[in-house]
C-alpha cells in the first residue's frame, strides 16, 4: 500500500514537472487562494516579527528590494530584483558598494509614488533602528556602513568591509518596504497595526484568530502579476484541522509543511488530486551542553555526547515519523559552503563506523570520570520535531551508558530555562533561519552571539569566525568555514548538530507555480501562484 | 424574595474580586517572558535592553499591588487593557470570539435539553426495562466519550459519507460567519461542535433527570395524586417532573457557563475561533493581560449564570421562600 501510495505521489510530482517543463502551461487569472497557516499573527511589522504566522498572510502586501527567485526558490544563490530594476548588483570598490536602480512608476497602495527614500527610511529602520524600536535581524547588516539615496531612484548600501554574507541578507523576506511618508507621520511602530505596502495584494480585512483577506493590486510592478484575484490565509494551529482543511478542499494549500504522515495520509486519501514537493529545509536541531554546569565544561564529556549518536541510522528512521532527514554539519546542507559526506565523515559523531564512535564516546566517558553519566535534557513541547528527535537522542545516549532524564517543557518555559535562566544540563536548541545566508546563519555557534545559550567564552572560535565573515573569495570562505565547522562540532565540541529538517508540502493539484523553497519564510508574496480551475 | 437577590447581588462582588486575587497572582507565578517570547520568537536575538524596554512598555516592572490595581479597576470598568503580545484592545479581540462561543454554548444547551429530559424522563418512568437499559448505556457512553474524540468521529464520518454519497470530500467550513449573515452557512460550521458538546452534556443531565424523577415519583404526593385517579401523563408532566428539574437545572446552568470558555479541544478539533482557543493561544505566549481578562469573562458568566440559576430554583419550587 505504502508502495502505491508512493507511486501515486511521485506520480503527481513528475506530472507537475512535465507539466512545467515540456507543456510550458500558460498561467491563468481568477480565483482565491485559500491557505491554512498554523500559527498566529503578533504584529504585521516585518522588520519586528520571526513567526512565520505573520509572514505567510502579510508578505503578499508588501515587496522587498531583492528577494529570492520565486521561480527557483530552491537555489540558494538565485536572487532577483523586486523593487530593484535590472540584475542584484555586484559589489563595487572590492565588494563594498552596492548601487541598486530603483524601478520607477510603482505606488504604494495608498497611492503615494515609491521613491530611494522610502527604500532608505526602511532599510535604516531594519539596520539602525533609533532607540526603542526592535529590530529582530539588524545584527545580519554589521557590514553595512551606511544607506543613501543619491537621487530618487538609486539606493547606495556602503559596507564597512566586503561579505559575502550581504546580498543573501538583502533577500530577508521580513524586509518589508514601508512608506517614509507613513514613518514620518505615523512613527515606527505604526506598521505593527497598519498595512501599507506595494505587494501584489492589496490588505482587506483581519478578523484576528480566524483569517486574513487580500485582493489583487491592480499597478502591482511585477508585470502581468499576480494572477490570482485574491487569498484568503485562515488561521488553523491544530494540525489535524489543516490536513482536514486540504481534504476538504477548504483550503488548498499549507506552506509550513507536513509530516510524513499526514503527507501519506492527504495522498491516499485524495490521489492525484494532491502534489507533493519535498525540500531539505533551512532548520537544524542542535543539542545545546551548559559549559558553566560540570561535567559539560569538559570537552571530553560533550565530544562523546556527539559520537554517541547515530545520524545515518537515524536519518532513515526519524525521516518515516518526523520532519528531520538529513545528516549535514553546521551549513544547510545543499549550499556550496556545506560539508561533502567526505569531509563530514571525519568530524565527531558523523562516521559511518558507529561502533567505534560510541567506543571512542565510551573511552572519553572514562577518562573524564563521568562513566554512567545522568542528566536532565531540557525539551520544547513541540511534537514536530522536538520531542521526536529529544527521545531519539536519549536512546542514543543511553548505548553509551548514559541516563537521560527528558523534561519536555511548554514553550514560554522550555525558552525561560534555555534563555534566561540557564537552569539546565544540556537542552536542545535549533538554528531556523530564512535566506540560506550560511556565513550569517553559523553565527549562532559563536560563543558571543547574543543566541548561543551554551555559557562559554572562546577566542579562537571568534577569531575563526571573524576571519570567515571577512573573506573576500568563495573558496577562501570554504576553507575557513570547514575550521570553524571542525572547531564548534568537534575539537571544542562546543554544540552537536542532530538531523536537518526535511520540508514536505502536500497541496491541491489545481495550485500552480508555486516552488518548494528551502524555508517556510520563502516565496510567499503569492504574485506567482495560480490556480487550474 | 427581592432582599434575596439583593444579598446575591452583593455576593458576587467579593466572590469576583477574590477570583481576579488568584488569577493575577498564579499567572505572576507562571515561568516565562512575554517579552522574550514576542521579540526572541522562533530564535532571534534580543539584547536585554530591548527585552528591559519591553517590560516598560507593559508595565511589567511595576510594583505587583499597582499591577494588581489596575486589572480590578479594569475588571470594574470592563476594560481589560490591550494584548500584551497584538497591542489590541482585549475587550476588542474577546469580542470576536465571544460571539461564536456564546452559540456553539446555546446551540449545544439546545442539543442537551432536547436529547436529556426526554431520555431521562423515559429511563426513569421505564425504570428497569430495555429502554431503561438503551437510555442509561446511551448516557454511560456519552460521559465516557471525550466531546473532542467525538468531534473527530464527527469530522471523518464527514469525509466519508460526503465522499461516497457526492464524490468528493467536504469538511465544516473553517471561517466563522454570523448566523444572520449566512445561516446556511453558519450551522454547518457550528453545529457539530454543538453536537458533540451537546451529546456529552446531555448525559450527564440524562442521568440527572432519571434519578431526580424516581425520587420525586417515590414522593407521597405523587402517590396521592395516583390514588386520587390522575392520569399518568399528567402526574409527570405537571407534577413530577417540573420538581425532579430542580437539579438538572443546576447542572445546565454550571455546564452552560463551562461551555463559554471550557471547549478548548473541542475548538481545536473544529478549528473554531472562539474563547477556548484564545486561552489557550494567551497562556502558552505568558499574554498576562488577555489570560486575566478571558478567565475573569468566564468568572463573570459562571457567577451571572448561578446567580440566574439561584432564581430560576423559586420559580420552578414554590416551597423555597428565599425571603
Amino acid at each position: 500500500m505504502q508502495t502505491k501510495l508512493w507511486k501515486l505521489a511521485l506520480g503527481a510530482v513528475a506530472a507537475a514537472a512535465f507539466s512545467f517543463s515540456a507543456v510550458a502551461e500558460t498561467p491563468k487569472y481568477g480565483g482565491t487562494l485559500n491557505f491554512v497557516v498554523g500559527s498566529k499573527i503578533p504584529s504585521y511589522d516585518g522588520h519586528v516579527e520571526t513567526t512565520f504566522g505573520m509572514i505567510h498572510p502579510i508578505a503578499p502586501f508588501y515587496s522587498l528590494l531583492m528577494r529570492v527567485n520565486p521561480a527557483n526558490p530552491g537555489d540558494p544563490t538565485d536572487f532577483q530584483c523586486d523593487l530593484c530594476e535590472g540584475d542584484v548588483p555586484a559589489g563595487a570598490e572590492g565588494g563594498t558598494l552596492f548601487t541598486f536602480k530603483i524601478r520607477q512608476g510603482v505606488k504604494f497602495h495608498d497611492g503615494t509614488p515609491l521613491t530611494a527614500a522610502d527604500i532608505v527610511a526602511s532599510w535604516n529602520k531594519i539596520i539602525f533602528p533609533p532607540e526603542g524600536i526592535a529590530s529582530a535581524r539588524k545584527a545580519f547588516y554589521k557590514m553595512v556602513e551606511s544607506v543613501t539615496a543619491p537621487d530618487d531612484f538609486t539606493v547606495v548600501f556602503k559596507l564597512s568591509f566586503p561579505s559575502g554574507s550581504f546580498l543573501p541578507a538583502m533577500a530577508d523576506p521580513y524586509a518589508f518596504i514601508y512608506s517614509k511618508k507613513d514613518l514620518d507621520e505615523h512613527g515606527y511602530t505604526w506598521h505593527k497595526m497598519n498595512i501599507n505596502g506595494t505587494g501584489p495584494f492589496v490588505f482587506v480585512e483581519h478578523q484576528p484568530g480566524a483569517f486574513v483577506t487580500g485582493v489583487k493590486n491592480e499597478n502591482y510592478h511585477h508585470e502581468g502579476r499576480p494572477y490570482l484575484d485574491g487569498f484568503k490565509a485562515i488561521s488553523a494551529p491544530k494540525m489535524s484541522a489543516r490536513v482536514q482543511a486540504i481534504e476538504g478542499d477548504r483550503a488548498s494549500i499549507e506552506f509550513r509543511g507536513f509530516p510524513p504522515k499526514q503527507r501519506d495520509d492527504l495522498v491516499n486519501a485524495l490521489g492525484d488530486k494532491i502534489t507533493v514537493q519535498e525540500s531539505d529545509w533551512n532548520c537544524v536541531l542542535m543539542v545545546t551542553p551548559n559549559h558553566s554546569r560540570p561535567p559539560f565544561d569538559d570537552p571530553r564529556v560533550r565530544k562523546a555526547l556527539t559520537l554517541a549518536v547515530d545520524r545515518w541510522g537515524g536519518s532513515q528512521y526519524l525521516s518515516q515519523i518526523a520532519i528531520v532527514k538529513t545528516v549535514g554539519g553546521i551549513v544547510f546542507p545543499n549550499h556550496p559552503l556545506a560539508a561533502t559526506e567526505e569531509e563530514l565523515v571525519q568530524i565527531a559523531g558523523f562516521s559511518r563506523d558507529l561502533e567505534a564512535s560510541r567506543a571512542e564516546a565510551r573511552r572519553l566517558l572514562k577518562e573524564a570520570g563521568q562513566e554512567g553519566l545522568s542528566f536532565t535534557l531540557n525539551n520544547r513541547a513541540v511534537d514536530q520535531p522536538y520531542r521526536v528527535v529529544g527521545t531519539w537522542l536519549v536512546d542514543q545516549w543511553k548505548q553509551i551508558g548514559l541516563t537521560v532524564d527528558q523534561q519536555v517543557n511548554p514553550s514560554p518555559v522550555f525558552y525561560d530555562i534555555l534563555r534566561k535562566s540557564g537552569d539546565f544540563d544540556v537542552s536542545i536548541d535549533f538554528n531556523c533561519q530564512s535566506v540560506i545566508n550560511p556565513i550569517a546563519d553559523v553565527s549562532k555557534y559563536l560563543p558571543s552571539a547574543g543566541n548561543n545559550y551554551a555559557n562559554f567564552e572562546d577566542a579562537e572560535i571568534e577569531e575563526v569566525y571573524d576571519r570567515l565573515l571577512h573573506a573576500g573569495t568563495f573558496e577562501e570562505q570554504r576553507v575557513i568555514m570547514r575550521e570553524y565547522e571542525r572547531m564548534v562540532l568537534d575539537e571544542k565540541a562546543t554544540q552537536a548538530v542532530t538531523l536537518w529538517w526535511y520540508k514536505i508540502n502536500p497541496y491541491r493539484s489545481y495550485v500552480k507555480g508555486w516552488k518548494i523553497a528551502p524555508s517556510h519564510y520563502l516565496a510567499q508574496q503569492l504574485d506567482q501562484i495560480w490556480l487550474d480551475k | 424574595m427581592w432582599q434575596y437577590v439583593f444579598k446575591r447581588l452583593l455576593l458576587m462582588i467579593p466572590t469576583v474580586i477574590g477570583a481576579a486575587f488568584v488569577i493575577f497572582f498564579l499567572l505572576r507565578a507562571m515561568p516565562g517572558d512575554v517579552c522574550e517570547l514576542k521579540l526572541g520568537g522562533e530564535g532571534a536575538y534580543v539584547d536585554e535592553a530591548q527585552i528591559t524596554l519591553c517590560r516598560e512598555q507593559l508595565g511589567l516592572d511595576d510594583p505587583l499591588a499597582v499591577q494588581f490595581a489596575d486589572f480590578v479597576w479594569g475588571i470594574a470598568t470592563l476594560d481589560f487593557g490591550t494584548s500584551m503580545i497584538t497591542g489590541r484592545a482585549i475587550t476588542y479581540e474577546m469580542g470576536l470570539r465571544f460571539e461564536l462561543s456564546l452559540q456553539v454554548a446555546i446551540m449545544a444547551t439546545i442539543v442537551a435539553i432536547m436529547i436529556s429530559i426526554p431520555l431521562g424522563t423515559l429511563s426513569a418512568v421505564y425504570q428497569n426495562t430495555w429502554i431503561d437499559y438503551i437510555v442509561r448505556t446511551v448516557a454511560i457512553a456519552g460521559i465516557a466519550i471525550p466531546s473532542f474524540w467525538l468531534g473527530i468521529l464527527i469530522l471523518l464520518a464527514l469525509l466519508s459519507i460526503s465522499e461516497a454519497m457526492t464524490g468528493t470530500r467536504w469538511t465544516p467550513p473553517l471561517d466563522y460567519v454570523p448566523i444572520w449573515e449566512d445561516p446556511v452557512y453558519n450551522l454547518s460550521m457550528l453545529i457539530w461542535p454543538a453536537v458533540a458538546t451537546g451529546y456529552r452534556y446531555s448525559a450527564v443531565a440524562t442521568r440527572m433527570t432519571r434519578s431526580s424523577l424516581l425520587e420525586v415519583l417515590r414522593e407521597d404526593y405523587v402517590r396521592t395524586a395516583r390514588a386520587k385517579g390522575l392520569v399518568e401523563k399528567i402526574i409527570i408532566n405537571r407534577h413530577a417532573l417540573k420538581n425532579a428539574l430542580l437539579p438538572v437545572v443546576t447542572v445546565i446552568g454550571i455546564e452552560f457557563a463551562f461551555l463559554m470558555g471550557g471547549l478548548v479541544v473541542t475548538e481545536q478539533v473544529f478549528n473554531l475561533n472562539g474563547l477556548g482557543n484564545l486561552l489557550v493561544q494567551s497562556v502558552t505566549s505568558v499574554d498576562y493581560t488577555m489570560t486575566q481578562g478571558i478567565v475573569m469573562v468566564i468568572v463573570l458568566v459562571f457567577v451571572i449564570t448561578n446567580f440566574f440559576v439561584d432564581i430560576l430554583y423559586a420559580w420552578l419550587d414554590p416551597r423555597i421562600r428565599y425571603s
